[in-house]
């Protein structure tokens, strides 16, 4: 890198000691940034350290509970994202937001269209101005097609068309690079060079350190909703920044029993569906806890998905002790002993207007039916063994799943699925807004269920969960498992760095 | 929305022929067909259906009104809303145009269209109100006021009735008078069209109206005026159901509590077999236009044709189904064709 950060003078866009909240869930307890002009900023962390917070107050879509927003130093209160848009700030969202009826065209300039007389839409200014942006972005894309359809690079540089459009003075991009090949990374990067040196601010959000050491002059780090470091990019390293997301001890909070490793039980070989993950191989034994780790969108919970059977898959083999799973039947999975805890248990793994007993219950139904209909006191009573079992905290089993704690509703859910008796339990993100104290319970019983000699294959976007639980971690990045890592070996910067960078780094 | 335009629109003469050109691509065209074939064949059974000079009348003349509520309607549809309340609506400006006559003798029949047209967008603002804050889906808003509207109709009506006699003659005339050979009701009903046609494709609050139908979400996180444009889409859609009651007042003469019940649906079945999409932004109202004069086309030529009543309602109900079939098919059509494109 050449360029030096212009740190001096008033910066562009700052936020200090952003603070913001939602219910009981502190999302951003103290963020801090500051955009200077002429400059690519890089803003860094895990996932849900804040940044995507952060993005939405500057968009306008959050409103700050606490601290200072100022914009070239006049302080600021965006209530909406139009009057963030109008203040010359474009986001670019790390899905992009079109009118999928709408011709390319209409979706850069919707709500400010040029007019003639009448206010009459100038159609012909309208397309000229839209190949005009594409030739300048160097990109072929139809400006009369409708944007139905299109890839999500196309969909990328049609909204940062649309923010070129609008003469921004500040560009933010939440990870745009996510789902772009590497020509189009280049391109999109030209693009971003081009306007830096136009003298605008941007705000460039990613996990792949090659492109922040590449295309940024300042990186921010972010850690659990709080700023942590701002450097010149020249002064720091990836060893360093990664320390510094990570930044906490990964102590022993999780009580991992030893358990015998036994015959693999879930055999995955080959599993590819285009677009969405490839070529993935792995096996889970008996008694083993294996993590899947890696970032939000690297194709996990869609692994875990066809792996069940919930979505088809292009090719590939799934066995388990042996036995093929049929693609795309999840009612055959269950039947071979595959159970999943999916990641959004309100919606996926509840029915929050039944009963503890009637969720508990829900996947066993079948075999606790007589002729074909089913009492409450055979629910009833299957329900109590596995309730006292996992501790499920409700007075009684009749009491609506809706009104139970985020930790004891995920513990229905295991209930539920346990109560199949399975071989193989597949958990997503199992400890996601549940509190600390019922966390290590969840725990607790994963680790007792592999003693028992289940297989385990468990989702997770916790560091600490991951270290502290598996017995071998497989890093997913970019649809691929791109490191298969041992407990022994597994330490925060080793399952970091296969997560967000190129696979020879971490070789 | 049909084809984009490339070339120059430099006086309204071409851009009318360009709009031409477009239309014969678009989507409307089968619609359009299928309006032809049912003429013709009407035609050929009956030549009056189509050569007299009564017949010709009717053929244009019969639909006007609908295709005013249909405009509306497909205003509204276009946003990913629906407005049931239309008939009862309508009902009431018919009511309300009566009683304006009666109670304000020598009161100036443009006074009577205006009154007409403003109570019709008030009723319009209550549907966008409470559909735009509190956040209730139009379909039951709105079916909840087509009730309460039809409610206050016969409350204010009772077993009354307005006569033809109540009414002045030259209102009255309005309704079959013509101009030229073409009914003054179906000038009214095109320069309407014509107005909301040019609007939606030509102003920006237009494709908003587009944008807001096609994706909610992203048309708030683009800042636009979500809430505000919504809003105008029920005014606009109950003023014309207000307007439509006014003329239906000087068309048929004869108004009790019941005037106008069932065009919510005649409307919305018009609209989609128009080609406008039933969850928002796509379509016409010149679709819209042309599928209210099949709708009452077809109920006019199939008795010339010889068939039966009960089938009379069974083919508008398989056209209903027919275009939403033909929409579905054409969509998946279309986002294959621009997949393949993609990948090439």
């Amino acid at each position: 890198m050449t360029i030096s950060p212009p740190a001096t003078g008033t910066p562009a866009l700052e936020l200090r000691s952003i603070a913001k909240s939602f219910g009981s869930v502190v999302a951003l307890s103290s963020g801090s940034l500051a955009l200077h002009s002429g400059s690519i900023h890089a803003l860094i962390g895990e996932n849900g350290a804040g940044k995507s917070t952060i993005v939405k107050i500057i968009a306008g879509l959050y409103q700050r509970d606490t601290g200072d927003f100022e914009l070239e130093g006049e302080s600021v209160d965006f209530k909406s994202t139009a009057e963030s848009k109008a203040a010359g700030i474009a986001v670019i969202y790390q899905e992009p937001t079109l009118f999928p009826d709408l011709s390319v065209t209409e979706n850069i300039f919707m709500g400010r269209q040029p007019t003639l007389s009448l206010g009459r839409i100038d159609r012909k200014l309208m397309r000229e101005q839209a190949v005009g942006l594409f030739s300048r972005l160097g990109v072929r894309i139809d400006p009369d097609r409708p944007t139905l359809g299109l890839s999500i690079a196309d969909q990328q540089i049609i909204e940062i068309a649309k923010a070129i459009s609008l003469e921004a003075k500040v560009l933010v991009m939440d990870e745009p690079t996510a789902a772009l090949s590497g020509v189009e990374v280049e391109r999109l990067f030209a693009v971003a060079r081009s306007l830096r040196d136009e003298g605008r601010a941007l705000l460039f959000i990613s996990h792949r350190f090659d492109e922040v050491f590449d295309l940024c002059d300042t990186v921010t780090v972010m850690r659990d909703g709080e700023y942590i470091s701002t450097d010149p990019i020249g002064d720091t390293s990836v060893d360093q920044l990664v320390r510094r997301m990570v930044g906490r001890d990964v102590t022993t909070l999780f009580p991992k029993e030893e358990a015998t490793i036994g015959d693999p039980v879930l055999v995955v070989e080959g599993l590819n569906q285009p677009g969405i993950f490839h070529d993935v191989n792995f096996e889970v034994r008996s008694g083993e806890i294996v993590a899947l780790a890696g970032l939000v969108g690297a194709g996990r919970s869609e692994i875990a998905r066809a792996v069940f059977g919930v979505d088809s898959y292009a090719a590939g083999r799934v066995s388990i002790n042996g036995r093929n799973v049929p693609r795309h039947n999840p009612a055959a999975a269950m039947t071979l002993g595959l159970a999943l805890v999916p990641e959004d248990r309100r919606k996926q793994g509840l029915v929050l207007e039944s009963s503890v007993a009637q969720n508990t219950t829900m996947a066993i139904r079948r075999s606790l039916s007589k002729v074909g209909l089913l009492f409450s006191n055979a629910e009833n009573s299957a329900a109590r063994i596995w309730a006292s079992r996992l501790e499920v905290k409700t007075s009684a089993l009749d009491t609506e799943v809706g009104t139970l704690s985020g930790g004891n509703q995920q513990k229905v859910v295991l209930a539920k699925w346990l109560a199949t008796k399975p071989s193989v339990l597949i958990v997503d993100e199992p400890t996601r807004g549940i509190d600390v104290g019922t966390k290590a319970e969840v725990h607790r019983l994963l680790s007792q269920l592999a003693g028992e000699g289940l297989a385990i294959l468990m989702i997770s976007s916790e560091l600490p969960e991951v270290l502290g639980m598996a017995d071998r971690v497989l890093v997913v990045r970019e649809g691929r498992i791109t490191a298969d890592i041992p407990r022994a070996d597994a330490t925060a910067e080793s399952v970091m760095l296969a997560a967000t960078h190129s696979q020879e780094a971490t070789a | 929305m049909t084809t984009q335009t490339t070339t120059t629109q430099s006086s309204f003469g071409t851009r009318v022929l360009h709009g031409a050109g477009n239309f014969a691509k678009a989507r409307e065209t089968g619609i359009l067909i299928a309006f032809v074939l049912v003429v013709v064949a009407a035609t050929v059974k009956n030549p009056n259906f189509l050569f007299s000079n009564d017949g010709f009348r009717d053929l244009l003349l019969t639909p006007s009104i609908l295709l005013l509520v249909a405009v509306g309607q497909a205003v509204v549809i276009i946003t990913r809303n629906v407005d049931l309340s239309v008939g009862s609506t309508l009902g009431l400006s018919a009511y309300l145009t009566g009683r304006l006559f009666i109670d304000f003798p020598g009161i100036p029949i443009l006074a009577v269209f205006l009154i007409g047209i403003l109570f019709g967008g008030l009723l319009g603002l209550v549907n966008g109100a409470l559909v735009a804050f509190a956040r209730v889906p139009a379909l039951v808003i709105t079916l909840g006021t087509l009730y309460i509207y039809r409610g206050i109709n016969v409350w204010w009506t009772g077993s009354d009735r307005i006569n033809a006699s109540d009414m002045p003659k030259d209102f009255l005339a309005l309704g079959t008078q013509q101009f030229f050979s073409i009914p003054v009701l179906t000038i009214i009903a095109l320069v309407v069209l014509i107005a909301a046609g040019w609007y939606l494709r030509n102003q920006r609050g237009g494709r908003e109206l587009y944008a807001i139908g096609s994706d909610p979400g992203a048309a708030n996180l683009y800042g636009l005026k979500v809430t505000q444009r919504v809003l105008v889409a029920f005014v606009v859609c109950g003023a014309l159901a207000g307007l439509a009651g006014v003329l239906y007042a000087a068309r048929y003469g004869t108004i009790n509590s019941q005037a106008g019940s069932g065009f919510e649906l005649e409307a919305v079945g018009a609209a989609v077999i128009g080609g406008v999409a039933i969850f928002g932004g796509s379509g016409t109202v010149w679709g819209a236009a042309i599928g209210a004069f099949l709708l009452f086309t077809i109920n006019r030529a199939l008795p010339i044709l010889g068939v039966q009543d009960f089938w009379q309602r069974a083919v508008v109900g398989v056209l209903i189904i027919g275009a939403i079939v033909l929409d579905r098919v054409l969509s998946l059509r279309q986002s294959r064709k621009l997949v393949e494109a993609r990948d090439n």
